[in-house]
């Protein structure tokens, strides 16, 4: 194919990948070193109130906004460096907190502690996902062809759901007396509420997020299962390994380039872990590095948006997402040296 | 198809993985099942302590909304058979009806006539013969299951959450078509084209689909807030803001999903041998004209099953949503975020409940009706690499 029909053929998704992606990602990288705020000016109001024999005036010294000609406060965006990583880092605290050895005051620090979950979360649901996906993939194999259909369709359910609703549907089989908090407490005979502290919620979330991502790690090692070479399972049985060791040593092996690629598009999904938090409304005890950017970004009460720390925090998740990226970026570089030679 | 004997299991092993399956499906459809059954009863009864409450529904009975013996087996039977006919019967009318050439806007015509007929009869007439057999039946027609429907009329007429539907419909149909169109065209060429800038388009749409989206909002939103400002130098005063626009959402959205798309149509059309269109060319057919004439008739399973998934990722989005579109134009899901505000009585929380019912049912209805198409598509991506 020529240069000019392949660019044709690309053109237009390239430029919008430009425009809605590549362009947003310069101008965050710009504003995080930049501060827009009104221009404030000093004016001295006098004030009387009306009493005997004269009036009592003060004067007093406010600063308030500049308004242009509409009535519109005329801001300026100041270059401030690093202020703003500043402003999210905290850093003063932090080597505070270290040099206390307090782990608690670290996770005061909102940006620590969404990082904090964002590692956990990531790193502790990918084994589970990849296990649970393995798990039914195995299981389904091995039922009777007739009732693969159904259960396929019931498994693909909690794949399909809108992350909120599906965070939603479990946090109300849980909030306040909700009935599965009511069995566990007709169990255990203490009194418990799952949303008022956060390692409870962390565990909701964990297994929302195994829930919410096995059937498709499922759906991937059960078509792989498909194609695992018969002949050379039956002469491991000949060989006399066990069902174990045939799972270990020659399915797996089998799978391992899909076992890769779950894992790879779980790290990427985990890593912008957010609708869990808006569904499970943790934000007073769990957030993470998407949340906190999104908190920045939602008006406050006065209707200001913090944008320049919104655009430091996210530039700060940038960073977590080109280390996932590293690794698996210089395989398939090395991958498309080796073919091209 | 008999298995060797010594791939043959032991009882105890297809046991446990049988009862294994059984706990997955009841852990996958329950909290999706338990939500929908909320959603038809009175708030005493949803929040109740005890399961079986909940189910039957005393405190609903009472208020005088409830089904007998009788209403729950027709209304069964009457389900069945939609959903039955649904897949048997509906395909054969839609193809004796419809002129050939235009079989997807008949599908679109079937389906939305069926479905409207389906309310009519399952709304309007069921009740009305049944409230009459009820009467006559006495023990058989005493209500015994409590449930209403009065949350979904408060959801979808009081609080106008079509309004949100409609927007949805919009963003989604939006995103959809787009993304289909300029993918399509990519994917064909990336599929085709063994050149080393090939190569590095797809790494660095593999990078773009790793970012999250909110650091992409956060690139979005100044801009969008003064564009009327910063694009007035080009349009002159009619210069629009994008904020709030749902056409702005689409275009964002589309290129959010494109690294995606673009993976995935390749994919797909590597499996169309590429002696198809060579041959086309050698009739004379130009790179567009043999895409147009000759892939494009073949390509559609693929077209189809991309669809589904950027349908997915403007129909579930939340964050993007959330920022770039005022209160008027919301779509659905971040709608729902609205009710947690006002959320202070157990009636708001069950109309929230039958809220987030109204905005999986379609889901539901997707997988039932493209569940294969889910698959090779999840599939796709993976096995072939």
């Amino acid at each position: 194919m020529k240069f000019k029909t392949f660019a044709a053929f690309v053109g237009p998704s390239v430029f919008m990948m430009l425009l809605f992606i590549a362009a947003p990602l310069v101008s965050v990288f710009i504003q995080s070193f930049q501060v827009t705020q009104p221009i404030l000016e000093q004016v001295e109001v006098e004030t009387c109130t009306p009493g005997f024999l004269t009036q009592t005036c003060t004067t007093e010294i406010k600063t308030v906004p500049i308004l242009d000609e509409n009535g519109k406060m005329i801001t300026e965006t100041q270059w401030v460096g690093l202020q703003s990583y500043r402003n999210v880092l905290q850093m003063d605290k932090f080597w505070a907190a270290v040099g206390n050895g307090s782990w608690n005051q670290i996770m005061q620090i909102d940006f620590w502690k969404a990082l904090r979950f964002t590692l956990s979360f990531t790193l502790l649901t990918l084994p589970l996902v990849i296990g649970v996906g393995l798990a039914i993939a195995l299981a389904v194999n091995n039922a009777t062809r007739s009732i693969r259909g159904p259960i396929i369709f019931i498994s693909l359910l909690p794949f399909i759901i809108t992350p909120v609703i599906g965070s939603l549907s479990i946090y109300w089989l849980f909030v306040g007396d909700g009935i599965l908090t009511t069995m566990m407490e007709r169990w255990t005979g203490t009194n418990i509420s799952m949303f008022a502290q956060a390692w409870t919620i962390e565990l909701l979330m964990y297994f929302y997020r195994v829930w919410h991502v096995a059937p498709f790690a499922f759906v991937i090692f059960y078509a792989g299962l498909q194609t695992v070479n018969m002949d050379t399972l039956e002469s491991a049985v000949i060989d006399g390994a066990s069902r174990w060791e045939r799972l270990r040593h020659v399915i797996v092996p089998h799978l391992m380039p899909l076992i890769i690629f779950i894992a790879l598009i779980h790290l990427m999904d985990c890593y912008r872990v957010f609708d869990e938090i808006v569904g499970f409304r943790s934000q007073a005890h769990v957030i993470s590095l998407q949340w906190l950017t999104f908190d920045f970004m939602t008006p406050d009460d006065a209707g200001n948006r913090a944008m320049s720390r919104a655009s430091a925090s996210s530039m700060l998740t940038m960073i977590g997402i080109v280390i996932l990226l590293i690794l698996p970026l210089r395989r398939t570089w090395r991958d498309h040296k080796g073919s091209a030679h | 198809m008999s298995t060797p004997k010594a791939m043959q299991q032991p009882l105890a092993l297809r046991l446990s993985s049988g009862t294994f399956l059984a706990i997955w499906c009841l852990l996958a459809a329950f909290p999706i099942f338990w939500i929908a059954v909320m959603s038809f009863k009175s708030p005493v009864d949803a929040f109740a302590d005890s399961a079986w409450d909940v189910i039957l529904g005393p405190a609903t009975r009472a208020g005088g909304d409830g089904l007998s013996v009788l209403d729950v087996i027709f209304g069964l039977v009457v389900l069945y058979f939609a959903i039955r006919w649904a897949f048997t019967r509906l395909p054969g009318w839609v193809r004796h009806y419809c002129p050939p050439g235009l079989i997807a806007l008949g599908w679109l015509v079937g389906a939305l006539v069926y479905a409207i007929a389906f309310v009519l009869i399952f709304l309007g007439l069921l009740p009305m013969i049944l409230g009459a057999l009820n009467g006559i039946l006495g023990p058989l027609g005493t209500p015994v299951l409590g449930m209403t429907t009065e949350h979904y009329v408060a959801v979808w007429a009081e609080n106008e959450f079509y309004r949100n539907f409609l927007n949805s419909m919009l963003v989604t149909a939006g995103v959809v078509t787009i993304s289909l169109t300029v993918g399509t065209l990519a994917g064909y060429g990336l599929a085709r084209s063994g050149s080393d800038l090939a190569f590095w388009l797809l790494i660095v749409a593999l990078v773009f689909r790793a970012l999250p989206h909110s650091v992409l909002v956060a690139g979005y939103l100044p801009v969008f807030i003064n564009s009327s400002e910063i694009l007035a130098p080009i349009f002159g005063e009619g210069a629009p803001t994008l904020y709030g626009q749902p056409w702005a959402v689409i275009a964002v959205l589309v290129s959010i999903n494109q690294p995606f798309t673009i993976w995935m149509l390749r994919s797909f059309f590597q499996n169309i041998p590429a002696e198809l269109d060579e041959a086309a060319r050698v009739d004379g057919c130009s790179h567009f004209q043999a895409f147009r004439r000759v892939i494009m008739p073949v390509m559609w399973p693929g077209v189809i099953t991309t669809g589904l998934f950027s349908f997915l990722l403007g129909y579930n989005d939340f964050l993007v949503t959330a920022l770039l579109l005022d209160a008027q134009n919301q779509t659905m899901v971040p709608a729902i975020a609205g009710y947690f505000n006002r959320e202070t009585t157990t009636t708001d929380q069950v109309e929230a409940v039958a809220a987030a019912v109204s905005i999986t049912a379609p889901l539901f209805l997707l997988v039932m009706v493209f569940q294969r198409q889910i698959v090779s598509g999840l599939t796709a991506g993976a096995v072939k690499g």
